[in-house]
């Protein structure tokens, strides 16, 4: 099929004639301002309550206050970068434990794919930050320079005085709320009150400032500015969910068989032989990316819903159904033209395995979350030089453990030492006697540790190999938990197994 | 010159006029935002090169336009190392007045003479020791515990400073083994006598009568650095022959040869070569080896 294949590059080659006075489309297209119009009903009063609970969680949890004892913030939840600790109530994360992080974006993105196979945008629609902060500041717009038709008018009036105060008016408060936006980010990375002292007397660190400041810039200019832009343009997911929608997930849909065909209808006239659509345009007065649902699933609907409810006010009003447009699956319609009952089918082949990934994901985070363990220790062996010869024939070993204290208290750690007999343990400038090492609350120790094998140990068959399996473990003087780690002692190999 | 416009029948769109296996792609328009942004970055770009230097420009030779901000990368460099280098001197004053002892038990100040001590080591003394400090035959290894000069901090310090056989600095540690045959002083068969005794240390004579002959010998001439019963002796940087360590190597004709042309090895005296910080640093590093003696009370 390559001779199908036609570029730019063989023009001369081209099958069809030019054209004389063939318009060439413009190269660039500017955007059509969109007045979403006011809307009630059960999907408007939906969002309402979803932007509450989302704005509320947002703004409040860094406030939230966790006792962890004298050694730990008390924040409920907190990214601590300098420290390197992530907290989340309970749950307290190190550095080297990033998959639990990665687990929880997992999740998500798990949860998403489910949702979006059941039924359609509805994160677009409901839960994305760039849709609860536009409604916000569509609010914003209503409040300060009125509805639909009044916004309308004013854009195209001219510059009056009012007009100037409107708009700036409206702009201000834009600027407020991308200002909280982006301070109430930065308590999520410090101690909530007292960054916030120190933001309003001016010491904060400029990092605190910064991104306050690109946060209010990227809330103003997106959900002010940009807003369904984002979500057309530069947001890839509404790629991604095409991929996921099939013939039973519900989508914000219109009707046809029973909406069309539509025309204008007065009071009292006969339904028979018309559609209910009295192509009233309701819909696409309220719709927040200004298209007509009636056109078929389009990419820019976001399944915001309201078009449903503006058209559930005009089916009220006219007294036809509620309901002409409605959360519908593609395979529906189909249905009903062949005559049949519409089938909901939430359990399908997909559904189940997003479950299935959901339940894993969940079951083995959950799992490392409830053993995981305050006591950690790795160990490194010495590779240069592999082993020390000493004066007496005995030889040395050097190893490097590390020990990761994720309790709040001092501990007290005895070193012991397995599996081959006779060694000693010895530290370079230990303080005290060599086997017993202090670890801060919170904190991680390296300790040096020199461990020697008596020479006739050294010359027995247990050293032959010139390598011996043993173990290093730590135990925690109070409450006897215990750490390990095996690891190997070398020495000489002996001269009959060189030779063998 | 241009072709008709080829439409897409469903949505009326213009294609790009590609076609893959009968896939178009629509020609939709760009919306103008996108335009605006990239008029932006080319604004931006001519702003990058007035504030920073940018163009190579001809005067007379080439140079640079240098930008407004006088900003260069190279001076960029050396005021972090100049900071990194500041930084550093706090530490280095501290060690430079404080005892060896007192650094030892100064957990900060030992772990930061620890890590400099064993970055110092690795720049100048692992061409010789090994970057392990495990040695090569006549270049000793300072993880264990057999010292010629002796193994406390002062010891340590006190070679490191002033070297072995460096003829440069006054105070080095100067004796050394004599080539016995090679000076005319023993036969060979007296050689071979002491040897056989040496070997005895670590009973490992294989002709005892030589090596009886051999107790004479060693009595008279060896016994003054090695003493009587061959452990050695610090001050002279005489061998402990008794042990299992051996610098140049334990077997029967090593000690012939050690004992028959001589050994002396020279170490470099640091003093004057290294800061006397990172000196300290570096006796500290090696005496946490695993060998470092502590002074006899
Ligand atoms: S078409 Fe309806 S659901 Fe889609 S974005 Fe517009 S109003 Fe929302
Ligand atoms: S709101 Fe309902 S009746 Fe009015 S145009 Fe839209 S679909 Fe038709």
């Amino acid at each position: 099929m390559t001779a199908s294949i036609t570029s730019g590059h063989n023009k001369a080659k081209a099958p069809e004639p030019p054209q004389p006075g063939g318009e060439e489309g413009p190269l660039y297209q500017s955007r059509v301002k969109i007045y979403p119009k006011r809307v009630s009903g059960t999907f408007r009063n939906l969002k309402w309550l979803v932007m509450i609970v989302t704005l509320g969680v947002y703004y409040v949890t860094p406030w939230l206050r966790w006792d962890r004892g004298a050694t730990a913030p008390d924040q409920a939840v907190l990214l601590d970068l300098p420290h390197r600790r992530f907290y989340f109530f309970f749950i307290e994360i190190w550095p080297q434990e990033v998959y639990y992080l990665t687990g929880l974006l997992i999740l998500a993105a798990l949860l998403l794919f489910l949702f979006t196979s059941l039924f359609g945008r509805v994160w677009c629609g409901y839960a994305c930050p760039q849709t609860v902060w536009t409604d916000l500041f569509i609010w914003v717009e209503r409040l300060v320079q009125g509805d639909r038709n009044k916004r309308m008018k004013l854009d195209k009036s001219p510059w009056t005085a009012t007009k100037i105060a409107k708009k700036s008016l409206t702009h201000f408060i834009w600027l407020v709320l991308s200002v909280a936006t982006g301070g109430a980010w930065v308590f999520y990375f410090a101690d909530a009150p007292s960054l916030m002292t120190g933001l309003l007397t001016g010491e904060a660190p400029l990092a605190a400032y910064l991104a306050i400041a690109g946060l209010t810039f990227t809330t103003y200019s997106l959900g002010g500015l940009m807003r369904e832009q984002v979500c057309t343009y530069m947001c890839p997911w509404p790629r991604i969910q095409g991929a996921m929608f099939d013939a039973d997930t519900f989508l914000v849909s219109y009707k046809p068989d029973r909406g069309e065909p539509r025309g204008p209808h007065k009071k009292g006239e006969s339904w028979d032989g018309r559609g209910d659509c009295i192509d009233c345009q309701a819909c696409v007065a309220v719709c927040p990316v200004g298209i007509d649902i009636r056109n078929g699933p389009q990419l820019e609907c976001i399944q915001c819903a309201l078009c449903i409810d503006a058209c559930n006010e005009i089916m009220d009003k006219i007294d036809r159904p509620r309901g002409l447009i409605d959360y519908e699956t593609l395979a529906m319609p189909d249905a009903r033209a062949k005559g049949e009952k519409p089938k909901i089918r939430l359990v399908r082949g997909r559904t189940i395995i997003y479950s299935l990934s959901i339940l894993l994901t969940a079951a083995v985070m959950g799992y490392g979350l409830l053993t995981r363990g305050d006591l950690e220790m790795s160990v490194l062996r010495d590779r240069n030089p592999l082993f020390v010869p000493l004066s007496d024939g005995s030889v040395r070993n050097g190893y490097t453990i590390k020990i990761l204290n994720k309790a709040h208290e001092t501990r007290n750690f005895s070193i012991e030492l397995s599996g081959m007999e006779g060694l000693a343990l010895s530290r370079p400038n230990a303080v005290d006697s060599p086997d017993r090492v202090t670890v801060a609350p919170d904190d991680v120790q390296s300790v040096r540790l020199y461990v020697t094998a008596p020479a006739d140990i050294v010359r027995s068959p247990v050293l032959a190999d010139g390598e011996k399996a043993i173990n290093i473990a730590i135990r925690d003087m109070e409450s006897g938990a215990v750490a390990s780690r095996n690891t190997v002692f070398r020495g000489p190999q002996s001269r009959s197994q060189g030779r063998r | 010159m241009s072709d008709a416009p080829k439409r897409d029948e469903l949505t009326g769109v213009e294609t790009t006029g590609h076609d893959w296996d009968g896939i178009t792609e629509l020609d939709n328009p760009l919306p103008k935002w996108w335009l605006y942004i990239f008029y932006a970055c080319i604004g931006l770009s001519v702003l990058g090169w007035i504030w920073y230097p940018s163009w190579p420009v001809w005067m007379g030779e080439w140079t640079y336009l240098k930008g407004v901000a006088g900003f260069s990368k190279r001076a960029e460099v050396s005021r972090e190392l100049a900071e990194i280098e500041a930084g550093r001197e706090v530490y280095f004053k501290q060690i430079r007045a404080q005892s060896l002892e007192d650094i030892r038990t100064d957990p900060e100040l030992l772990q930061v003479s620890l890590a400099g001590g064993a970055a110092a080591f690795g720049d100048n003394c692992a061409p010789c020791h090994g970057s392990g400090a495990q040695g090569f035959a006549g270049f000793p290894n300072l993880n264990d515990d057999a010292w010629l000069w002796g193994g406390t901090l002062d010891d340590i310090h006190t070679t490191l400073r002033h070297g072995i056989r460096w003829e440069a600095d006054m105070d080095t540690r100067l004796s050394m083994m004599q080539g016995y045959l090679k000076d005319g002083i023993l036969s060979r068969s007296e050689v071979s006598d002491v040897v056989q005794y040496v070997l005895g240390f670590s009973g490992r004579e294989d002709d005892n009568e030589a090596a009886r002959r051999g107790a004479t010998t060693f009595a008279e001439i060896c016994s003054a650095c090695h003493m009587e019963d061959g452990t050695g002796m610090h001050e002279l940087g005489a061998p402990d022959l008794t042990d299992a360590i051996w610098l140049y190597g334990g077997d029967k004709d090593t000690i012939y040869e050690t004992v028959a042309n001589g050994r002396g090895g020279v170490m470099p005296a640091w003093a004057g070569r290294l800061d006397d910080a990172t000196i300290k640093q570096l006796a500290l590093y090696v005496h946490s080896l695993g060998g470092g003696e502590e002074p006899q009370p």
